[in-house]
């Protein structure tokens, strides 16, 4: 008679683990109650700390009891990075619940046809939408797109492709590119554009400072991906007998087709929200502005501000609807984003 | 039969001259990729000849004095004025630190458990989380900040006054904790956490996969293992993640804005609702400032921009020594 051993996993967690778990949770959770009901601290958060402390006291408690040091250190840090991992994540999910719950009253249907041309941020939110606002913002991610896009993609170009004498430069003027301040791009248009040349306000102004702020996300992102494209395809156009320039255009450049879109649309939703030149530049008019070049241009960001600012109730409700909007916009750019960046080589 | 000298043919000369297409290309390509130099020149030379007027007449006391005061008669001459950035500049530094203390070892912890910790499924998700808050515009942690997590900064602010205020740094005279800098240092410590943990997870994942084994079959603990292995060969990476975070924060301005009380006075004490930020001072000031007011906002500018050059080229010397940088 033949024996089949049941396979058997050792260390997989036993009963009296699990109890011990249990447990430890259970007291946790007890003594994080008693010290909200008993000390002066109060509120949800203190309860969240008081039962992750607790939690990572009894577990290294117990687990040097049981194991020793070593063991005790382990449980201890097992405790403090899944802390640190929530800790990181609670802020967006505050963020998204509250702009959900404050934006969804102030979403109606006349906010997307009118614009505050004839209303007030106080006035009753059935005066008035963003339709301004979108219509700007959309207009200046276009027009930022068209200057950024070219310089950007080149950039990735000649650090991946032309590797010449400048790229160790380039790639770090890039990297110190992407840390210059919003504001100081919009001061920067102020001062060498808008004060010396146009003197008025415009959506174009606003459109420059943020061509500056999307270049280097453009850049380091489609370098990225063109260094992600593999060298035999570099190597069989030459030996086809391209040129570099036949070889970029026809069979790299295509090849990174659906990563260099993901890098745009990164660098679309990175400005998307920017704030600080808009406020400089663009002027944020109240009406529908299909004029980028002179004249005032609203959008979502001076919109949300302005309303903010205004400070009423209603106003209030406009700025966190204004601010749904605004998110909606950058979690699609974002998700799509990540969709098509999953299939970073095109086939 | 006489010997006949060898001729040995000269080698040829190869040449591989470009056609004209392909030079085309690379000069077009090339200008493409010095756009950035030419840019950041441009940046620093323009808001350096508009402030230029301003940094003469105030000399070393615009980053040393604190009072920002202008006087002009009715047909709008400059009579008296007194510009000086001491006090934003050390608020900028207070919030940005403040940030950076709070948000390293919450990003680090995170990244370690990304790396080392979660399963595969939940790391996917948290990855996107992360990058998600990443590209979150700055206004809506701003006003989220204000409305949402000042009230609950504040609470803390008072408990460490109250449990921590033999510390010089958590003392402090008036009780007034609205605004403070503590509570813009939470705010943005929040937005750079996403920033530090995926430069470090980035530089934790390169840690070299034979000697995390060899720490596990020598019996060591996860603990042990990260301590012995993925520390050492990321503890600058990190550093230069954080970095990077302090530059983002210094440069931040709406957020910054939205939750600070600006006071043209130098205060060190993080609790108390007055501080100062350079970029926040740029909003404050411009709406109505008269001509030679902007000039001196616009040496503010170069005065920022300066600062995050410099931390950031720091940041991306210690990254890229260590490996590839983040994003």
């Amino acid at each position: 008679m033949t024996m089949i051993p049941t396979p058997t996993k050792p260390w997989a967690a036993s009963t009296k683990d699990r109890a011990v778990d249990g447990s430890i949770f259970a007291l946790s959770l007890l003594s994080s109650y008693l010290l909200v009901f008993l000390t002066p601290l109060k509120g949800k958060l203190a309860c969240f700390v008081c039962f992750f402390l607790a939690y990572a006291i009894f577990t290294t408690a117990f687990k040097g009891i049981q194991r020793g040091n070593a063991a005790a250190k382990d449980a201890l840090v097992n405790s403090l990075v899944a802390i640190g991992a929530i800790v990181t994540v609670i802020p967006a999910a505050s963020i998204l619940a509250t702009v959900l719950k404050k934006g969804l009253p102030g979403i109606s249907f006349n906010l997307f046809t009118h614009d505050m041309a004839l209303a007030t941020p106080t006035d009753p939110l059935s005066n008035g939408g963003l339709l301004h606002a979108i219509t700007g913002t959309l207009t200046l991610m276009v027009l930022a797109l068209i200057m950024s896009v070219p310089i950007g993609i080149l950039t990735a170009l000649y650090l991946t492709e032309i590797k010449g004498r400048f790229t160790g430069p380039i790639r770090f003027l890039v990297q110190a590119m992407s840390g210059v301040p919003s504001i100081v791009a919009g001061l920067f248009i102020l001062s060498a554009i808008l004060y010396p040349i146009t003197k008025g306000y415009s959506g174009f102004m606003g459109a420059l400072a943020l061509t500056i702020l999307m270049i280097p996300t453009i850049a380091r992102t489609s370098e990225e991906v063109l260094n992600l494209i593999p060298n035999d395809l570099r190597e069989a156009g030459t030996a086809l007998g391209g040129t570099q320039w036949r070889t970029v255009a026809m069979i790299v450049l295509p090849a990174a087709r659906s990563g260099l879109v993901t890098a745009v649309i990164l660098g679309v939703a990175r400005i998307a929200g920017e704030t600080a030149p808009i406020l400089l530049l663009t002027g944020g008019g109240d009406k529908v502005n299909p004029n980028a070049f002179t004249g005032p241009m609203g959008s979502l960001p001076y919109y949300i501000w302005k309303s903010f600012n205004a400070g009423s109730p209603e106003a209030i409700t406009r700025a966190w609807a204004g601010l749904l909007v605004l998110v909606g916009l950058v979690l699609f750019l974002f998700t799509s984003a990540r969709f098509l960046g999953s299939r970073k080589v095109s086939k | 039969m006489s010997t006949q000298e060898l001729v040995i043919p000269a080698p040829r000369e190869i040449v591989t001259e470009p056609r004209r297409s392909d030079k085309v290309f690379r000069g077009v390509v090339t200008g493409g990729g010095l756009s950035s130099l030419v840019i950041l020149g441009l940046i620093a030379i323009f808001l350096g000849y508009r402030g230029f007027e301003v940094l003469r007449q105030e000399g070393i006391g615009f980053i040393t004095h604190s009072d920002w005061s202008i006087s002009t008669d009715d047909a709008g001459n400059v009579l008296d004025s007194h510009f000086g950035l001491a006090a934003m500049l050390v608020g900028t530094i207070l919030c940005s630190l403040i940030a950076v203390v709070i948000a390293v070892p919450i990003s680090v912890f995170s990244a370690l458990f990304l790396n080392f910790y979660a399963p595969g499924w939940l790391k996917k998700i948290l990855i996107t989380i992360i990058d998600m808050m990443a590209a979150f515009p700055s206004i809506l942690f701003g006003i989220w900040g204000f409305l949402v997590l000042m009230p609950s900064v504040e609470y803390w602010a008072k408990l460490l006054h109250r449990y921590l205020g033999f510390f010089p740094i958590f003392d402090m005279q008036v009780p007034v904790y609205t605004r403070s800098p503590f509570v813009a240092g939470v705010v943005l410590s929040i937005m750079i956490i996403p920033i530090i943990t995926s430069v470090s997870r980035e530089i934790f994942s390169q840690a070299p996969l034979d000697r995390i084994q060899a720490a596990y079959a020598l019996g060591a603990t996860r603990w042990a293992m990260i301590k012995a292995v993925v520390i050492p060969h990321g503890r600058s990476g990190v550093i230069g993640g954080a970095m990077l975070g302090l530059g983002r924060a210094m440069g931040e301005t709406v957020a910054v804005f939205t939750v600070l009380n600006i006071v043209f006075q130098v205060n060190w004490q993080m609790l108390l609702g007055a501080g100062g930020n350079v970029a926040s001072l740029i909003i404050l000031k411009f709406g109505d400032a008269s001509p030679y007011e902007i000039k001196a906002l616009m040496a503010a500018g170069l005065i920022l921009f300066l600062l995050t050059l410099v931390v950031n080229a720091i940041a991306n010397l210690i990254v890229k020594t260590t490996g590839k940088s983040g994003r």
